[in-house]
């Protein structure tokens, strides 16, 4: 097969066919005029080939659809760049090893879901002994000292905590996304952090499920992890980018 | 029969311990009222609405009687009402604009007050029975869905589009609709006022939003032919207050744990099994049905191994909800999908733990709640867990049936995501509708052991907790591994000592009401 990567496109039964399924409602009524409302609408995307498979009413005047289209589009993949963490991943054995080697101490990581969010799933993912999907969290490492304050905390105990506790690493947790929410929750512990001081000897790290390592980035955080992270992803970050500030590598 | 083979005695057994560890609480729930429950006192007896700072004036009241707590503040009020011919509105606005002061001694004698107080608890009472026979008679000229019961979310922040999202979920054949509650307010230790458009992860709860969301869904059952049930959730700081407000307009259903409160939203125990009480005795005269949170032991704890966690806190919710006058059929004790997809027989153990609840709670409308710990960006697989979950829904016959949404774990559902998760679940439950009379499971198979099991680790599990006791139990982070002291939490300060002279008229009432005078002696 011959790909060429600078003029990339959805592959569906053959290269560069550019097939794509989309699902969407339109506040219209199911009928004839609202699938073919729907189907100019994906033709205005740039879509061609057109095929509405699925129009069911779903009450109130709205419409659900299922269509298949063909793309114009074409991306030149040589020219996308993204931020990803550079760190290796290593296992809780090794993440333990690591931290004797390297700092002849624990490493002490605080941790809390921001505002008022209420969900703990995220940071308990990440640091409750039990962890999540057979990773144990940062609670279960014996080189760390795991500290999770929940969620609904305010920026300023979470900061006032690691201070306290001279945190080598921060976790901020945040899973609501409703009208940004988290993008002002995690601005404001970072503006907060940042004329504390505790910048220079402190690793600030954002987390949840519609956070990446971009954003964080973008944000003003060392790093950001999303979707399919886990305790030993983190940890193995902390470890290394701590190691790398220690020795100025 | 199922085929499980479940021992009676173990069963009768389980019962005993629960009720053995909740009756440990009654003594502190008796001699202690709290701000809440004094606030949803004055609701019950008419007041509403906010001062010029916003401020409920619930809340102004309270706090302006706050050095008489002890004694409750319906007969001072009732005293002030009527020396001052005020409504109970009336009085709260001009204590809020600081143009009177009720701390002092009121020229009304305390038998005149306490008629009048009678008068007035009696009236609204019979307001709630009212609103109560108006759901029965509705139900009964209507006519409602079978059970498993469809119960879908909605969630956007805005009522005015709640209800549009309700109606449609309705037509589709949803049974019951829930608006989802805006993230934080169960922390708030007050009540917002009016109508909201704006929240993040839900709507606020509020009685104006609770009366538009009802009316609407009075008009679409009489379109559907069905009545449809209205949810929200008794959580949080302001538990018996929301049950106030449900019960004046005509909510069917509350979330309302014994617990949840203590272990998922670090709220006071103390605080927390106060205002359960006196929330489930408000349930209870309504007529609505409690849904419990045991979901949340499972998405910290992992399924297999807490499984008897849920069935303890099932138990423990019974007996709290026993208590307080509720019904077999108003307990919507709750339990959840949520075994890793990847291992073997998973299924089956989920089958098990349904089979089991069913058995052990005959006569509850058992609220089964999807897959949402192990929900990932990939849709596709997700409905087809949604399906399994909803095969197992109808197999053991559940009351409440929480849908799964494919988009669960990535935002609050869309339009079409309701649509789909109502068509996933007519399509498993017709399809198989009478499979639990079809089969029996086999007795020495891997899924009545496993239940077996279940119930062995829950009287062991309940037989420490009795020993240890409840508190200390939850001290030492018996329950979802999460360690909660008495003297921690939000809410303490709101937590007041009773005196002898202490009057909740409500309390009484509705203890005769629920023909439990006898057994709420030892709570009230």
């Amino acid at each position: 097969m011959d790909i060429d990567n600078k003029s990339i496109k959805p592959y569906g039964d053959t290269l560069n066919d550019g097939s794509m399924q989309l699902s969407f409602t339109l506040p219209l009524p199911k009928g004839a005029h609202s699938t073919e409302v729907a189907r100019r609408f994906v033709a205005q995307m740039g879509m061609n080939e057109v095929e509405v498979v699925l129009s069911n009413d779903i009450g109130e005047g709205f419409t659900f659809f299922v269509v298949y289209a063909k793309t114009s589009q074409t991306i030149d993949s040589t020219q996308v760049h993204v931020q990803e963490i550079v760190s290796k991943k290593w296992s809780r054995e090794v993440c333990n090893e690591k931290i004797d080697e390297y700092f002849h101490r624990k490493v002490t990581v605080v941790g809390a879901c921001i505002g008022e969010d209420a969900h703990t799933v995220g940071i308990d993912a990440i640091m409750n002994m039990k962890g999540y999907n057979g990773h144990y969290g940062l609670e279960r490492y014996k080189g760390f000292k795991a500290i999770n304050l929940g969620a609904q905390v305010t920026p300023e105990i979470l900061l006032k905590k690691a201070v306290e506790l001279n945190a080598d690493a921060i976790l901020v947790s945040q899973i609501v996304t409703q009208r940004d929410i988290h993008i002002q929750n995690l601005t404001e512990f970072v503006e907060l952090a940042d004329t504390s001081g505790i910048r220079k000897n402190t690793i600030l790290i954002a987390g949840g499920p519609r956070i990446d390592n971009g954003l964080a980035l973008e944000l003003g955080y060392d790093a950001g992890f999303g979707r399919g992270s886990f305790a030993d992803d983190v940890a193995s970050y902390i470890i290394q980018e701590l190691h790398r500030r220690l020795t100025g590598a | 029969m199922s085929g499980l083979n479940l021992s009676k005695d173990k069963i009768t057994e389980l019962r005993i311990l629960a009720d053995d560890i909740t009756s440990q609480i009654s003594p502190l729930i008796k001699s202690h009222t709290t701000v809440t429950v004094e606030r949803s006192v004055l609701r019950l007896m008419g007041l509403d609405g906010v001062d010029n700072d916003d401020v409920p004036l619930p809340n102004v009241l309270v706090n302006h009687l706050s050095g008489e707590l002890k004694n409750g503040v319906a007969l001072k009020t009732a005293s002030a009402m009527l020396h001052y011919r005020l409504s109970i509105n009336e009085l709260a606005e001009k204590i809020s604009n600081k143009e009177i002061d009720i701390t002092g001694d009121l020229k009304t004698s305390t038998s005149e007050a306490l008629d009048f107080l009678n008068e007035i608890v009696e009236q609204q009472l019979e307001t709630i029975l009212q609103v109560r026979s108006d759901r029965e008679s509705m139900i009964s000229s209507l006519g409602e869905g079978s059970m498993p019961w469809q119960y879908v979310i909605v969630a956007t922040g805005n009522i005015h589009e709640d209800v549009i999202q309700a109606r449609a979920a309705a037509l589709k054949g949803a049974d019951i609709i829930a608006v989802i509650r805006t993230t934080g307010q169960s922390l708030l230790d007050y009540i917002p006022y009016g109508i909201t458009t704006e929240g993040f992860g839900g709507t606020y709860a509020t009685q104006a939003n609770f009366k538009l969301m009802r009316s609407a869904l009075d008009e679409v059952s009489k379109e559907c032919g069905r009545y449809i049930r209205l949810v929200n959730y008794a959580s949080g700081l302001c538990m018996p207050e929301i049950v106030v407000m449900g019960a004046f307009e005509r909510l069917d259903m509350m979330l309302n744990d014994s617990m949840y409160g203590i272990l998922f939203r670090d709220i006071n125990p103390v605080r927390t099994f106060i205002d359960q009480y006196f929330s489930r005795m408000i349930n209870a005269v309504s007529g609505m049905i409690i849904n419990t949170g045991e979901d949340n032991y499972l998405t910290t704890a992992d399924a297999i191994e807490g499984a008897h966690t849920v069935l303890a806190s099932d138990l423990i919710n019974e007996s709290f909800a026993k208590a307080a006058g509720l019904k077999p059929w108003q307990m919507g004790l709750g339990h959840a999908f949520e075994i890793n997809p990847d291992i073997q027989d998973g299924f089956l153990m989920e089958l098990s733990q349904a089979l089991m609840l069913r058995e052990i709670f005959p006569l509850s409308p058992l609220k089964y709640m999807p897959p949402t710990k192990f929900m990932s960006g990939d849709i596709f697989k997700g409905y087809i867990m949604n399906a399994l979950f909803n095969l197992v829904g109808v197999w053991s016959n559940q009351g409440i049936q929480l849908l799964g949404m494919l988009t669960e774990a990535m935002h609050t559902p869309f339009l079409h995501d309701r649509y789909l998760a109502l068509e996933n679940s007519k399509y498993v439950m017709n399809n198989a509708r009478h499979i639990g009379e079809s089969f029996t499971v086999n007795p020495d198979g891997p899924v009545a052991l496993r239940a077996r099991n279940v119930i062995d680790e829950t009287l062991e599990f309940l037989r420490t907790v009795k020993d240890e006791g409840l508190l200390e139990s939850i001290t030492d982070g018996k329950f979802a591994d999460i360690s909660r002291t008495v003297e921690g939490g939000k809410g303490l300060s709101g937590v007041i000592k009773k005196s002898d002279h202490y009057l909740n008229p409500f309390a009484k009432v509705m203890a005769d009401n629920l023909k439990i005078s006898e057994e709420a002696s030892k709570w009230i």
